[in-house]
């Protein structure tokens, strides 16, 4: 399997051999961060239009189908259209804040992806407590939300911020413990150590019971966490008009727009990476014949094709539930979840510690 | 009726009782208070349910008609009238602690011919703002308001009348406190199907206060129909309910039918009342995907709007119209039915019964939207009654009210169907019904479509219609409920007063008792599972 790493290496010893360190890292971080921002921006485009296109299908509509062939150039159109936007300066918001929370969204959902192992040797930032890493970051997507609506000066802002708050902060404890599940699995949170050890075997299948409830529970807390349907109380179109961002115009919306699009993806990588054991390919022990056929496939292959697949779960959860009563979403999570969670992480480490894995 | 004609005499000498179609009492403002009671409460037959209530200004008199039924048996009918001389301060006893439905009904009366109810909670105006001069629906009303570009602020202040010692005292309120947390549902909200302003004041999640607030496309149909003749009028009834339009036009047809004593071609009934049908079902599908809509289900939206295409592609081909049918004319229908009609439509049948099916499977057995509407918004049989709310929303509640059952029309007196009744009164029973009713209405329409017999479509009238002076009443069962025309005539070809009975403003006026201690997110479901459409609010 081929090795990113050997081209970043490469690349990196080219560099060193004709300038100095300060200059050699320089370089190496803009083109990190222009690399990681077109593919966000990529990524999100994507996104748009398969979730346009899906959804239609869901629907028995077409959906777009005018710019390009099949549409395909509609997110690219949608895009321009949200660059040349005015952006309409409202009278009495607390200017700073309301200003701000589009970055803060953005650049929690854009930290949480540039630490994703993308493939074999494609990843930025691969430290000791990655996974601890992505959480802590996905999850100050929160201050942004909360600003926003308390900025707004907007009654249905407010209400959409407060329960976004109640519902981020209960649904983080399921996502943080399912993960905790696996982290006790694996007994690294390193991300790139994690996707080693499921080299002989996808976790959700070494860590068979306690690892599917994690996964399950992981994709609720995860979908809840991206505030879509059936649990985008935040926004609910229907009941707050547009929830938190009701005031925000032109690429300002654009930014709650595209990270909304972004947290999904970083979900369903997240839960790729721990569960479905991220770019590696699918081995069985023992079959050295089919896990060297599969190791043809490449590595970011595996990645994106894992990554879709949970996309897709989550859309097709997200056209077909309606949207649920923010009481019964904490009831969900701290009546069932939370609990169920609690018990499987015990059981988890018990099987850890009889070797009860495979 | 006999035992409560003796009943009235005995108690009120003075009050005069006629007996024509309906049993007919008139009695004086002091005079009134206790006939009101008397017919409300008492051990033979209890009028507890009041189906219109609108002004007159007739013969120089300010006047309010109530048009009364009792629950338990629909047909029975009976008409107060009571009138006041007083034009510059009129005053009549509020009859809204005896029947709910009368606080929302006597303030559009206060509204529009400025008579003030004594007792009457909450005396604001109701469709018109608090500077407009003059009272539009009486006779001697001169326009001398120019059109204002001003922004008013919604009037916040009512007034309170009471009655103490022969003298009528008046006292100020507010609606809201200064510190509750209200927050305006409407004017422009997705979710409140039309113009419609509510003002919900809050605690967190949880609904304390309720304020409808009309008038935001008012049109004043009936002060336009006094001046036009009835063919002219017709036209105003697709644009009342407009998902029912073809059910309004129906009824005002039927009305000056009756008083005219115009026949209508056995054809033309058949023609009429599948197309009601077609109507009803095509409002209920909308009403359906609509409310899934509100709880977050654009899947279930859309599969309801592909449906309802198929009953508009009949309308567009048979009556011209998709929405705004105009095809009723007096007398008749306007054109005859397409060759290929029974076959669309029978085909249309087979088709929606399968569909029907794959709304259960991904809506009604879906376990989120079982948890969002079991138990929510619960309306109990004797609410139902005293405010009036009628068709799905009052049959979930078991309110025995369909007028195609206890008092048929057209011919549905010889179709079989059945009334879909549930006790629950909540969220998801007013759902079902709808859905229940759907299957109903496409047995109706099984039954009649192959029998449609030959003849003419349309018994054409003399041009100039014009109907004998009397007052007459005309009832049917639109997709919303009970639709009413009241029609008073003076032997001329243009009517002196006609007041539509509109199922949506009932609907409306319930949503502060329904929705009080409930969540927003159930407010918004419980108005999509009342269904109401605000163009027959705001007439």
């Amino acid at each position: 399997m081929f090795d990113f790493q050997i081209v970043t290496n490469w690349f990196d010893e080219l560099l060193r051999g004709c300038m100095p360190e300060f200059w050699v890292l320089t370089i190496e971080f803009v083109l990190v961060g222009v690399i990681l921002l077109t593919l966000y921006a990529l990524i999100a485009l994507a996104l748009i239009y398969g979730e346009r296109k899906i959804c239609a299908f869901f629907q028995c509509r077409l959906g777009p189908n005018r710019v390009g062939t099949w549409g395909v150039l509609q997110p690219i159109a949608d895009m321009f259209k949200i660059l040349l936007k005015e952006i309409i300066s409202i009278n009495h918001i607390d200017k700073v804040l309301f200003y701000t929370a589009p970055f803060i969204v953005i650049a929690s959902s854009f930290l949480a992806f540039g630490a994703l192992p993308f493939g074999k040797g494609m990843q930025v930032l691969d430290f000791n407590i990655g996974i601890f890493y992505i959480l802590a970051v996905s999850s100050l997507g929160i201050v942004g939300i909360l600003m926003a609506g308390w900025a707004s000066n907007n009654k249905f802002s407010m209400i959409g911020a407060m329960r976004s708050g109640a519902q981020l902060i209960s649904y983080e404890l399921s996502a943080g413990i399912s993960l905790l599940t696996v982290v006790a699995l694996a007994g690294t949170m390193q991300l790139c150590e994690i996707v080693e050890a499921q080299a002989d075997g996808w976790f959700i299948f070494k860590g068979h019971i306690p690892a599917i409830i994690a996964f399950i529970i992981y994709l609720i807390a995860g979908h809840a966490e991206t505030n879509r349907g059936p649990f985008d109380l935040p926004e609910a179109e229907s009941e707050l008009t547009a929830g938190y961002h009701t005031e925000y115009s032109g690429i300002q919306f654009g930014f709650f727009y595209l990270s909304e699009y972004l947290n999904m993806f970083i979900i369903a990588g997240i839960a790729t990476t721990m569960f479905l054991g991220g770019w590696m390919p699918f081995h069985i022990s023992g079959w050295d014949g089919f896990n060297a056929i599969m190791d043809y496939i490449p590595s970011v292959i595996w990645f994106f094709g894992k990554v879709t697949l949970l996309i897709f779960l989550s859309l097709w959860v997200r056209w077909t539930f309606p949207r649920l009563r923010i009481d019964q979403l904490l009831h969900l999570e701290w009546k069932y979840l939370l609990p169920i969670n609690m018990v499987n992480l015990v059981v988890m480490a018990i099987i850890v510690v009889y070797g009860w894995h495979f | 009726m006999e035992k409560i004609k003796e009943l009235i005499s005995n108690k009120l000498p003075n009050a005069i009782i006629e007996e024509g179609k309906y049993l007919t009492i008139t009695a004086t403002k002091e005079d009134f208070r206790t006939l009101a009671e008397i017919v409300r409460q008492n051990d033979v037959l209890c009028f507890d349910y009041l189906a219109h209530i609108c002004g007159v200004d007739k013969d120089g008199k300010l006047g309010v008609v109530y048009f009364l039924s009792s629950s338990a048996d629909m047909s029975k009918n009976i008409v107060l009238h009571t009138s006041t001389d007083d034009r510059e301060h009129p005053e009549l006893f509020t009859v809204s602690d005896l029947w709910d439905t009368a606080n929302i009904n006597e303030r559009e009366i206060y509204d529009f011919f400025g008579i003030r109810f004594i007792n009457h909670p909450d005396m604001r105006r109701f469709f018109l703002s608090k500077e407009w001069k003059g009272f539009p629906l009486r006779k001697d009303y001169a326009d001398e308001n120019p059109l204002s570009l001003e922004s008013v602020e919604i009037d916040d202040h009512l007034s309170r009348l009471t009655f103490e010692n022969n003298e009528v005292i008046e006292a100020e309120e507010k609606v809201f406190e200064d510190e509750d947390y209200v927050v305006n549902i409407g004017p422009q909200h997705p979710a409140t199907h039309g113009v419609l302003h509510y003002r919900v004041s809050l605690d967190g999640e949880i609904i304390k206060k309720v304020d409808p607030h009309c008038g935001y496309i008012h049109r004043g149909i009936e002060k336009l129909s006094e001046g036009l003749a009835y063919p002219q009028i017709l036209h105003f009834t697709d644009r009342l309910d407009y998902l029912s339009s073809h059910i309004n036009r129906h009824a005002l047809c039927m009305c000056i039918e009756k008083a005219g004593e115009i026949e209508v071609p056995l054809r033309a009934e058949y023609i009429r009342m599948i197309m009601d049908e077609l109507t009803r079902i095509a409002s209920h599908l909308l009403g359906w995907s609509c409310m899934c809509m509100d709880m977050g289900a654009l899947t279930a939206f859309i599969y309801g709007m592909r449906d309802r295409e198929k009953i508009l592609d009949i309308f567009e081909e048979n009556c011209g119209g998709r929405l705004i049918t105009n095809y009723n004319v007096i007398g008749g229908v306007m054109q005859d039915i397409r060759q290929d009609f029974q076959k669309q439509v029978s085909e249309y049948i087979k088709y929606q019964r399968e569909k029907l099916k794959e709304y259960h499977a991904i809506y009604t057995g879906n376990v989120i939207a079982r948890g969002r509407m079991e138990g929510v918004g619960i309306f109990s049989k004797e609410q139902a009654i005293s405010f009036g709310v009628t068709g799905p929303a009052g049959r979930a509640s078991g309110f025995h009210c369909d007028i195609r059952k206890v008092a048929p029309y057209s011919l549905y007196d010889k179709v079989k169907f059945n009334e879909v009744l549930r006790t629950e009164g909540d969220t998801f029973a007013r759902y079902i019904v709808r859905l229940d009713e759907i299957e109903e209405s496409l047995n109706i329409i099984e039954q009649l479509i192959d029998g449609i017999p030959d003849g003419d479509f349309r018994n054409k009238p003399k041009p100039i219609i014009k109907l004998p002076a009397g007052e007459y009443f005309q009832r049917v069962e639109t997709a919303r409920g009970e639709f009413g025309v009241y029609l008073v005539s003076d032997g001329e070809k243009t009517p002196s007063r006609l007041h539509f009975r509109s199922p949506s403003m009932t609907l409306v006026s319930a949503m502060d008792t329904i929705s009080r201690g409930e969540k927003i997110a159930d407010f918004i479901a419980i108005g999509g599972s009342m269904d109401y459409v605000v163009p027959d609010i705001d007439r």
